[in-house]
This record gives C-alpha cells, sequence and structure tokens, in this order.
C-alpha cells in the first residue's frame, strides 16, 4: 500500500488519468482546471503520451474523438463555457459509441461567469448537453481520493459501455489539498475494442459513425442506445448512504455541497436533531431507487445543491409521492455553511410538509 | 477532536507554507486534515490565506466562517479575520505589521508576536511566518512540535533544505515566546 500524499484534487485527478492508462490529453486552458493541463503537460510525455494544447475546445475534443476512435484511452478537461463548445463532438461520440473522458471543473454561468465554486451544470451533464437522445455517465467526487478513485473509475465505465464519461467537479474539488493514496483500489481492466479503427489491411472495412438515413435504421439504434443506458441504470448506481436509520429528515446533496451538508448534519446531532444524507456519486445513473427506499421511512427530504435548483427536479422524480420536498440552493458561487444549511434544515423539518422552503433565503 | 485555522497575510510571507508543514503534521499524527488555499482573482502583492480543518473524524466542509484559531500577518487579515474568530478562540498577531491596539477581542486568547523584528533577530526576515506557526503549535497543540520539525523537509523544497536550522530555529523561538505569554 502507498502512503498518503497530500495533493491537490485536480492533481489527484490528473495522475489518475495517467495510471489508467490515459495516454492522449487534448485541452484549451480555462480556470478552475488548469492544474490538471499543467500536470499532464509535464509528466505524460515522461509515458510517451501525447500532450496537446489545442487552438480551441472544439479542437480539443474533436482529438479526442479521434484519438479514441482507435480505442485509445483519452481524454480533455475544461470548465462551464469550455465544455458548452464540446457539446457537439461529445454528441457525435454518444451516437457513434466511442468511448473518452472529459473533465467538467465548473465555474459559474451562463455565458463567461465566474470562477467560484458552483454546481451549475448538473442539467448539461446529466441530460446529454449536446443534440439528440443520449446521456453521459456522471461521476461526482466529493473529497481529494475520490478525484482519483472516481477517475479511474470514468475510464473503466466508458469503455465497458462505450460511451463519454464525464467528471463534474468544482473549483473546491480541484483546488483543495487533502491525503490521498494515488494508486488503483483494483487492477486497471482493459477490454478489446474490436470495434475500433486500426487499419483495415487485414480485415473487413468498419465505420463508426452516426448518420442512419434508411427506413427505421436511426430508431433502431437510438433504441439499442436506450437498452444501453437501462442497463447503466439497473448496474453502475453508486451512492453514499449515512445516518438513514431513525432520521427525522433524509438531506440529497452531492460533490461539495455534501461536504458541507456533513458538518450541519454533526452540528444537528450536537442539537439532538437526526440527519440522513444521500450523496449520489453517480449523477447519470441517479440513485433514484436508493431515494425512493429512504423517502418511504423518512417523510421530509431537503436538497442542498450549488445552483438554483436541477438535481431537485431528479429527487422530485425519484422520491415517494408522499414525501415533502424543500430546497436549499447558492448559485453563482454562493457557498453555503454548515450555519445556513442547519437553519435551512431547521425551516424544513417545521414546514407544513409539501411547501417549499423558500429557494434562497439567503438573498 | 476537530480543529480549525485561518492563515492570513500578504502573497509573499509564505503563509501558504506554513499552512503546508502544519497539514503534514497532522498528516504524521494520523489525523484528517483538509488545506484549502485562498481561490479567486489573486495579483500580485495581494491578500493571502489558507484554512486548514483538522480532526480525528471525516471532514465536512473544508471552508469556515467562524474558525477556531486566526493567524494574522498583515493589516488587512485583521480587519478581515477578528470578527470571525470563535469565541473563546485563539488569534495570533504579527505585532511587527500590525498595531497592537487594533487587537480588540476579549472573548478569545490573543497572542500577540511581532514575528519580522524576531525573524531578523535570528539573521532572516523570511522567516517570520515560522515563528507564527511555532507560537501557534505551542499554544494550541493542535500537534507536537516535533511533528512539525519531523516534517518540515517534506514541505519545504529541496533546493531549501539548507535552511531547515533557522527555520526550526524561529519556530522553536515562536513557542518558546508563546508559552512565555
Amino acid at each position: 500500500m502507498k502512503e498518503s500524499q497530500l495533493v491537490k484534487g485536480n492533481v489527484a485527478l490528473a495522475e489518475a488519468a495517467i495510471q489508467a492508462g490515459c495516454r492522449y490529453y487534448f485541452g484549451y486552458p480555462i480556470t478552475p482546471q488548469n492544474d490538471i493541463p499543467e500536470y499532464l503537460s509535464e509528466h505524460l510525455p515522461k509515458q510517451s503520451g501525447v500532450f496537446i494544447q489545442a487552438e480551441s475546445e472544439i479542437a480539443s475534443i474533436n482529438m479526442v474523438m479521434g484519438a479514441a476512435a482507435t480505442g485509445a484511452r483519452a481524454m480533455t478537461s475544461s470548465s462551464g463555457p469550455g465544455i458548452s463548445l464540446m457539446q457537439e463532438a461529445m454528441s457525435y461520440m454518444a451516437g457513434s459509441e466511442i468511448p473518452c473522458l472529459v473533465v467538467n471543473v465548473m465555474r459559474c454561468g451562463p455565458g463567461l461567469g465566474g470562477i467560484s465554486p458552483t454546481q451549475g451544470d448538473y442539467f448539461q451533464a446529466t441530460r446529454g448537453g449536446g443534440h439528440g437522445d443520449y446521456y453521459n455517465i456522471v461521476l461526482a467526487p466529493a473529497s481529494v481520493q475520490e478525484m482519483f478513485d472516481l477517475t479511474m473509475k470514468a475510464f473503466d465505465l466508458a469503455d465497458k459501455y462505450r460511451n463519454p464519461a464525464m467528471i463534474l467537479a468544482d473549483a473546491i474539488l480541484g483546488q483543495m489539498k487533502e491525503p490521498a493514496i494515488l494508486e488503483p483500489r483494483e487492477p486497471v481492466r482493459t477490454s478489446a475494442k474490436p470495434w475500433a479503427i486500426t487499419g483495415a489491411a487485414d480485415r473487413k472495412p468498419q465505420y463508426l459513425k452516426t448518420l442512419y438515413l434508411s427506413d427505421g435504421e436511426q430508431e433502431a439504434h437510438n433504441l439499442e442506445l436506450m437498452r444501453k443506458y437501462d442497463v447503466i441504470r439497473d448496474k453502475e448506481v453508486l451512492c453514499e448512504a449515512k445516518n438513514l436509520e431513525g432520521a427525522e429528515l433524509l438531506v440529497v446533496a452531492f460533490g461539495t455541497a455534501s461536504r458541507i451538508v456533513k458538518t450541519a448534519m454533526n452540528m444537528a446531532r450536537e442539537e439532538g436533531i437526526r440527519i440522513g444524507l444521500i450523496r449520489p456519486i453517480t449523477l447519470f445513473p441517479f440513485p433514484s431507487k436508493a431515494i425512493l427506499e429512504a423517502s418511504e421511512q423518512i417523510p421530509k427530504v431537503l436538497v442542498v445543491e450549488m445552483n438554483t435548483g436541477q438535481m431537485l427536479i431528479d429527487v422530485q422524480v425519484s422520491a415517494h409521492k408522499s414525501a415533502g420536498i424543500f430546497f436549499y440552493g447558492r448559485p453563482g458561487g454562493g457557498v453555503p455553511t454548515p450555519e445556513e444549511v442547519l437553519v435551512e434544515i431547521k425551516r424544513s423539518l417545521h414546514a407544513t410538509a409539501g411547501i417549499q422552503a423558500s429557494k434562497n433565503s439567503v438573498g | 477532536m476537530y480543529t480549525d485555522v485561518i492563515m492570513a497575510g500578504f502573497g509573499g510571507q509564505g503563509i501558504m507554507l506554513i499552512g503546508d508543514i502544519l497539514t503534514y503534521a497532522a498528516m504524521h499524527e494520523n489525523k484528517r486534515v483538509t488545506y484549502m488555499p485562498t481561490y479567486g482573482v489573486e495579483m500580485r502583492g495581494g491578500t493571502a490565506n489558507c484554512t486548514i480543518m483538522i480532526s480525528d473524524e471525516e471532514i465536512g466542509s473544508p471552508m469556515t466562517g467562524h474558525p477556531y484559531s486566526v493567524i494574522v500577518m498583515n493589516g488587512p487579515s485583521l480587519v478581515k479575520f477578528q470578527p470571525k474568530v470563535r469565541p473563546g478562540g485563539f488569534l495570533l498577531v504579527n505585532t511587527s505589521l500590525v498595531e497592537a491596539t487594533a487587537v480588540t477581542r476579549a472573548d478569545i486568547d490573543t497572542l500577540l508576536l511581532p514575528a519580522n523584528d524576531i525573524a531578523l533577530e535570528l539573521g532572516n526576515g523570511k522567516i517570520a511566518n515560522m515563528v507564527a506557526l511555532g507560537g501557534y503549535v505551542e499554544r494550541t497543540q493542535v500537534v507536537s512540535l516535533e511533528s512539525i520539525k519531523k516534517t518540515l523537509p517534506k514541505a519545504i523544497a529541496e533546493r531549501y533544505h539548507k535552511t531547515l536550522p533557522i527555520n526550526i530555529k524561529a519556530i522553536e523561538t515562536g513557542a518558546q515566546l508563546a508559552r512565555r505569554g
């Protein structure tokens, strides 16, 4: 077992990519993820890998598509507006089932936004983001260790399902240092990729394409993708459940927001208030079943996000119909303090079931 | 056990470095620890601060609006952080750069250290940060001085290892003054 190292989240993520066998990085600088390309520009060439700072995000993601189409593990990283520019190619990769990793260390929006920590890209990440009927596999780390572990996992899931995978992080997770063990939890798996475009010298030519014009061909393809997403929903859900037994209120939060909630939970416990937490680790697939089961037992649910209510929709869809669902959100770089979350916990507990708590009580 | 500290000053005073050293020392004592640097649009000569959380249990939020302890190395940081220290908490102020009369909280433990003057007396004006670190560790006992000294080489780049003895001297001097105070 390796010793813990004190490392930034962004660096842990970049190191995980190398250990996962990624040898191709293409990207364009943007705060707050620049430590990722900085690290890879130094360390990828040492592993005979390729690091290219492309002329734009559009070029970067298309280079990722080209490299990944040959069967190589390839990635890019960006933030907010850069990720928006990549959506066309991500849709093409979803359609032609080319696996890759796209890292979004979120910044505020809409537009260029600020660089403060936020979770405003939940919809974009979990609803596909580009055109067409598709999903990305989306993983939401909440610690430096998970920046490492989930990056390894993302490459694995992307290959397994031939699907783009995304890490959805924020400036706190990227900049924070914590001790982390930078070593794979299980041996790195690599799967055969008979679909890859590797030259047709000894075999029939094959294609990776997204254009289906014959009668019914596109629909059949979409239904095939749907079946794949259903398998992912069935098999790949990850979430952390904490203190659900006997809880008066269930809090649902992901990423950095879940860290703040954990401190608020401890403060609540000192006041004799029992709070349970479900922290979705995969945002797609969403832990709907865990939330349904927990909300059957715990009648009140508070969703805490650093946005104006995005995962909230998934919780509303998932939770038991009798559950009262409340929301506390801080958008645009507002980071809730544990004390503020505790106030919202109490407000939710005392509110009449079914009536929404104020969307932003801090103003 | 849970505690936290915000260390604050100008860029260039070595604030981030003493934060790193404390974090390594906490790791050495098998404690849970997080280190969050100031994050925002920074500029040369601007303010710099970092927040460190140390606990025996899982750490939730890596940031706090109500720190248990604050190390203030310059005037603007006193204005910003003095009001935020928890009642009963601890405030260390570098009185080489901050007027002692500006330290007004009576409900907390305060330690006034002329860190730059002490550093100059020791022969190197750059080690005021280490004087403050020594004072903080001695007064709060958050980690042992031994752990700080032991992990110092990890936090300081190898090309500066020839300065380890004077850094240790500064930490010890800060600690000694904290004991007397």
